[in-house]
């Protein structure tokens, strides 16, 4: 089922078929367009694949944005041990709600993503890793798989091509850390959780030790287009380096919160006022998380700017995975702060030291800062704990608690001299929290 | 490969390709702090203490996954590197007790070390800590959560080190916890290397838990008398009393490796069944005496039995010391005039050496089993009944990637590394090893390993099979106990003198002397032959150096009190002929080492057969037995020094049927183990060989 209505600035590339009659089904996506690319990867060598992907600009979509083509290109050639494609769909990210939906509305497109990136690496096994909460979704794909294999689209012989490929989901079990790429191959190997030693990097050494290719499903789903219609015109959709369009979860303080596809570099106030139909209840703006809680938060006057990999970075912030979350001026920043450490205290793995403490810590003080124990000390010493971890952790988890809270505090330090001396939460009649 | 140049804190570094910055550092006396990584075990960079400053580098690195390359210049103890240390402490210590007054660990805890380095004087973490409360695990394993900062060393070294893999990680976050493999109990070796490689107190032993601080106790390296792998352990005495085992200067053979029996099994010392009193057979009945009345009255029956021409007969023991077994021998051909004179043995080393005639260097050391390429394992449940040889193929094959062959009767651990494994059939071990000739050819060199599989002829046939190789191979013949190899040099031996020096004419062996009739006096030191067998000379008169009331004891008309291994000076020799220095402990009031038993019974016979010390016995031991004359200062600082083989003909025993093991288990060591009361209480216990894996 879809969440919100379509809109007219929407640029439908792998939403295309959301919203038709049975769009999950075979017929539906064999009707539209359905596994045209496959069978022209077909007539193209691996390299013509790679080439192609890497000319149509296509960046990850999981969070890095690191170039899918050259991702791609690191797979050996020539590999002993079989090569896995296997699809980061452990989408946990607060404020990221993309990859459900194409999996549910359209997992046709996926699995022919899946087997062009098979076909262009040389292998034949994917495996997609599905968030264990998402526990209907792996019945969606099951079924969607079934179906392929019972129509010759998965299997041995695909389509009298001579191509083979298998492809079998398999659950998480509820850890965020999982969706990190090398957490999720020891998950997929019956193993805990826990990040691996980079290098090797899973391109050379991934599952069970072999050449594995891991991409997130909406950089998949994004290929069967580029393939078909030309890198040329999916690159063209957005800024340089930056091609394609991004399946942006808006959510928040507006008034029509929703999942749109919108062009790569699509200015982040239209965004918000125009496709997300205004703030709510005509309050202002104060702060958005322009990628997922991992993002450092931008202010309200830092908003004008172009939605891309690139220009996000200039003003430290990240495009991460889409998830754009919209504060008013009703939000707690304490709060948010809050909660967003809460998420990342219950969800680091504790491998290493500076995440699995710093965060509980974090949290701790948080809450009581929240509840009215906060002294004026803390205010530093919040922003010097997230420093402590950021860029000594094993993974990015640790980061990705320290950075949103770094810039909280040093954007939002009045949130925090409001709360001191036992003084109640300044924001304590607001309606609504974000991420409650 | 050209060695890569690198700078450490200004200095220039030398370092193979390869080597990572941590080692790097090492080499040129700079000590990187780390907790999480350990020398032989796989990095895991979870602690984040090796941080260091690389130039050209944005972010800190961790030390101990970063290998060195051309040019690199590091600083470890950059401003910027303490503040991250500090940090780190930091964060360890918010959820770990303050408990270091009363914590075992304190005064030897790495992480007080480190605190008191990088550490801030006053703690600005003032939420509440998480609490878990202490659980043991099995007798010897207790573990305290809190106190764990989750360095994974004691996961890796189960898992690595001991290939058991009984211990993993639950929960995740700062509840992450190390927990055992049966839900609330380990089921495991209980070798207690977690305890050991633990950097704080949370993991802490049975035995020693809340005895004693540290440095309250004096440290005595000896060499572990249960089995014959020779492990160097380190007493912890306090008060005359052992309260901890562990070797954790790693100096020995066995570096930091220890099983049960090295680690807890001192405890027999301690058992309030030993025996502190000679006792002396009255009315039918043992009762304790003066040391004088029981040597007056053991002096007395041998004069009047040697004057009359009586027959003697002894046996000797696989764990006294070799200076004790000389002696023993010497006073036996001498002062007793009798050849009647043997040991349980346990494995064919006099056929092994007669077969190895003209071969120089075909005997392996304990470091050859780390280093060579390939290694056969016959006929022997190595990880129960030589746990530390097995641990050096175990860390051969990850560090090496040796190639491990097994021809066993039933399932080993050794089976999980190797490249081919057969199940055999006793009896049917060299026809199965037959079948590996191809596949052996093709090995740049091995080690054969055998046990009392093979024995006479068997041993003959294994040489031949290893010379038909074209191959350099090195051979383990395996015996049980701590000084059986000692006890076969030494000559306790109706055949052969120490040294393996022929006998002009033999005298009974074991089973002969216990089935002769007309036996006048039986002297047994530190050996229980009465366990199974009867005495079939009902006259003969007993004489027994014993710790505890064994069944021999009880068969005893004087029972001389002996000091164990831990009690006394000497040395011993180990399975692959390595020789190492006892040191004496502690004293157990009421006791004495058998060379002061056999050299005071020698005096109040009358008979000088030489000063018994042990410094001047091993002299003469030197000087006049085969292959020990090895350089002193090796043994005399605590080191191994293998003794070299006899290179001629040994008229090895026609008498292959008197060799068997034990068969003893990790769990049980002969009689002494029945006195441990750590081996009797783990669950394991007494555990069974050729069983595998451990569900």
């Amino acid at each position: 089922m879809l969440y919100n209505d379509p809109h007219p600035l929407e640029v439908k590339i792998v939403t295309k078929r959301f919203g038709l009659p049975n769009s999950a089904s075979l017929d539906t996506y064999l009707a539209t367009d359905g596994f045209k690319a496959f069978f022209k990867a077909m007539e193209m060598t691996p390299e013509q694949i790679i080439e192609e992907v890497k000319l149509s600009a296509l960046r990850g979509r999981g969070g890095a944005g690191f170039p899918a083509g050259l991702k791609w290109s690191f797979v050996p050639r020539n590999s002993p041990l079989p090569k896995y494609v296997i699809i980061n769909a452990d989408e946990s990210e607060p404020g990221t709600c993309k990859d459900r939906l194409l999996m549910e509305n359209d997992p046709h497109q996926l699995l022919e993503g899946i087997l062009i990136a098979g076909r262009a690496i040389g292998a034949h096994k994917g495996y997609i890793y599905i968030r264990g909460e998402y526990r209907y979704l792996i019945e969606a794909m099951d079924r969607a798989i079934s179906e392929a294999y019972a129509r010759g689209y998965l299997g041995k012989n695909i389509q009298d091509t001579g191509f083979d490929f298998d492809i079998y989901t398999h659950s998480g079990a509820g850890a965020y850390e999982c969706g990190e790429e090398t957490a999720l191959l020891d998950s997929i190997e019956g193993k805990r959780g826990i990040p691996r030693m980079k290098p090797p990097f899973p391109a050379v050494v991934g599952a069970w030790q072999a050449p594995t290719l891991i991409n997130n499903v909406e950089t998949l789903s994004a290929v069967p287009a580029i393939i078909r219609d030309g890198a040329a015109a999916f690159a063209a959709l957005g800024p340089p380096k930056n091609g394609g369009t991004r399946m942006i979860c808006l959510s928040g303080h507006i008034n029509k919160p929703g999942v749109y596809e919108l062009p790569v570099g699509f200015n982040l106030l239209r965004m918000i006022y125009e496709v997300g139909g205004g703030m709510r209840n005509g309050k202002k703006l104060k702060a958005v998380v322009p990628g997922g809680s991992s993002c450092p938060l931008l202010k309200a006057e830092e908003c004008d700017i172009p939605m891309d990999f690139d220009t996000l970075a200039k003003v430290k912030s990240m495009l991460g995975s889409g998830g754009t979350v919209v504060l008013d001026e009703d939000t707690c920043m304490v709060r948010f702060a809050l909660r967003i450490m809460k998420f990342y205290a219950h969800e680091s793995c504790g491998w290493c030291i500076p995440c699995r403490e710093g965060t509980t810590w974090l949290k701790k003080m948080l809450q009581r800062f929240h509840d009215g124990g906060g002294q004026k000390s803390d205010i530093p010493l919040i922003g010097e704990l997230s420093k402590n971890m950021l860029g000594r952790t094993f993974c990015a988890l640790g980061d990705a608690a320290a950075m949103p809270t770094i810039s909280i505090v040093e954007k939002f330090p009045e949130d925090f001299e409001a709360h001191l001396n036992g003084r109640p939460c300044p924001y304590a009649h607001a309606a609504e929290p974000v991420f409650a | 490969m050209s060695d890569i140049n690198l700078t450490i804190d200004g200095q220039a570094v030398k370092a193979a390709p390869g080597t990572l910055v941590i080692n790097a550092a090492k080499q040129v006396g700079i000590e990187i702090p780390s907790f999480c990584y350990y020398d032989g075990l796989q990095s895991v960079a979870a602690c984040r203490m090796c941080l260091v400053e690389i130039e050209k580098t944005p972010k800190l690195q961790v030390a101990c996954t970063t290998p060195v390359a051309e040019g690199m210049v590091v600083r470890t103890e950059s401003p910027t590197v303490r503040e991250a240390r500090k940090g780190t402490i930091e964060f360890l210590l918010t959820n770990h007790p303050l408990d270091c007054p009363v914590c075992d660990k304190g005064g030897e805890c790495e992480l007080q070390d480190m605190t008191f380095r990088y550490g801030a004087g006053e703690s600005r973490f003032v939420e509440q800590k998480l609490h878990v409360d202490e659980q043991q695990w099995s007798p010897v394993v207790f573990f305290d959560a809190p106190r764990c900062i989750l360095c994974y060393r004691c996961v890796r070294v189960c898992d690595e080190g001991m290939g058991v893999n009984a211990l993993g990680v639950i929960n995740r976050g700062a509840h992450a916890e190390i927990a055992p493999n049966h839900f609330d109990h380990l089921e495991c070796d209980e070798c207690g290397m977690c305890i050991d490689i633990c950097p704080v107190g949370a993991l802490t032993s049975g035995m020693y838990r809340y005895k004693t601080r540290p440095w309250e106790m004096h440290h005595v390296g000896t060499i572990c008398t249960h089995c014959s792998n020779g492990c160097k352990t380190t007493l912890g005495v306090r008060n005359n009393q052992i309260i901890r085992g562990n070797n954790r200067d790693q100096s020995g053979i066995n570096g930091e490796f220890l099983c049960i029996k090295g680690r807890y099994a001192f405890d027999f010392v301690h058992s309030p069944e030993r025996l502190q009193s000679p006792m002396l057979r009255k009315n039918g009945a043992l009762e304790p005496v003066s040391w004088a009345e029981a040597l007056s009255a053991v002096a007395q029956k041998l004069k009047e039995v040697k004057a009359r021409g009586g027959k003697f007969a002894v046996i000797g023991s696989n764990h006294t010391t070799n200076e004790e077994n000389y002696y023993l021998q010497k006073f036996a051909r001498e002062a007793l005039g009798t050849a009647s004179i043997d040991h349980h043995r346990t494995g064919d080393v006099p056929t092994l050496l007669d077969a190895l005639s003209g071969k120089t260097g075909a005997l392996a050391t304990t470091d050859d089993l780390y280093n060579r390429k390939a290694i056969l394992v016959i006929g022997s449940d190595l990880s129960q009944q030589h746990p530390f040889l097995a641990f050096q193929i175990r860390a051969n094959y990850r560090h090496h990637n040796a190639h491990i062959y097994t021809v066993t009767a039933g399932p080993v651990r050794e089976q999980k590394q190797a490249v081919r494994s057969i199940m055999t059939i006793p009896g049917q071990e060299l026809e199965d090893v037959e079948s590996l000739r191809d596949q052996l050819k093709a090995e740049p060199e091995l080690v054969i390993v055998f046990g009392d599989a093979i024995k006479g002829d068997g041993v003959h046939k294994l040489v031949a099979f290893g010379d038909s190789l074209g191959i350099p191979v090195k051979y383990v013949c395996l015996v049980d106990y701590s000084n059986s190899r000692g006890a076969s040099d030494m000559g306790l031996s109706p055949r052969l003198g120490p040294g393996y020096r022929p006998v002009s004419e033999p005298g009974l062996a074991y089973d002969e002397i216990l089935a002769a009739a007309d036996l006048d006096v039986f002297w047994v030191v530190g050996a229980n032959p009465l366990k199974q067998n009867a005495l079939a000379s009902e006259k003969a008169f007993v004489v027994v150096n014993e710790m505890f009331l064994t069944e021999t004891a009880l068969r005893a008309d004087v029972v001389f009190p002996a000091a164990s291994a831990y009690e006394k000076n000497g040395t011993v020799t180990n399975v692959c002929g390595e020789v190492q220095r006892l040191k004496a402990g502690l004293q157990v009031m009421g006791t004495k080492p058998d060379l002061e038993i056999i050299g005071l019974v020698s005096k109040e016979m009358g008979i000088n057969i030489g000063i018994w010390t042990h410094d001047k016995v091993f002299d003469e031991i030197r000087t006049s037995v085969h292959g020990y004359n090895i350089p002193l200062p090796i043994v005399a600082s605590g080191g191994a020094a293998q003794t070299t083989p006899v290179n001629g003909h040994v008229p090895a025993s026609s008498r292959p049927d008197l060799i068997q093991s034990s068969r003893d288990t990790l769990f049980t060591s002969g009689s002494l183990g029945r006195y441990s009361k750590t081996l009797s209480s783990v669950l394991e216990a007494p555990g069974g060989l050729y069983s595998g894996e451990r569900p």
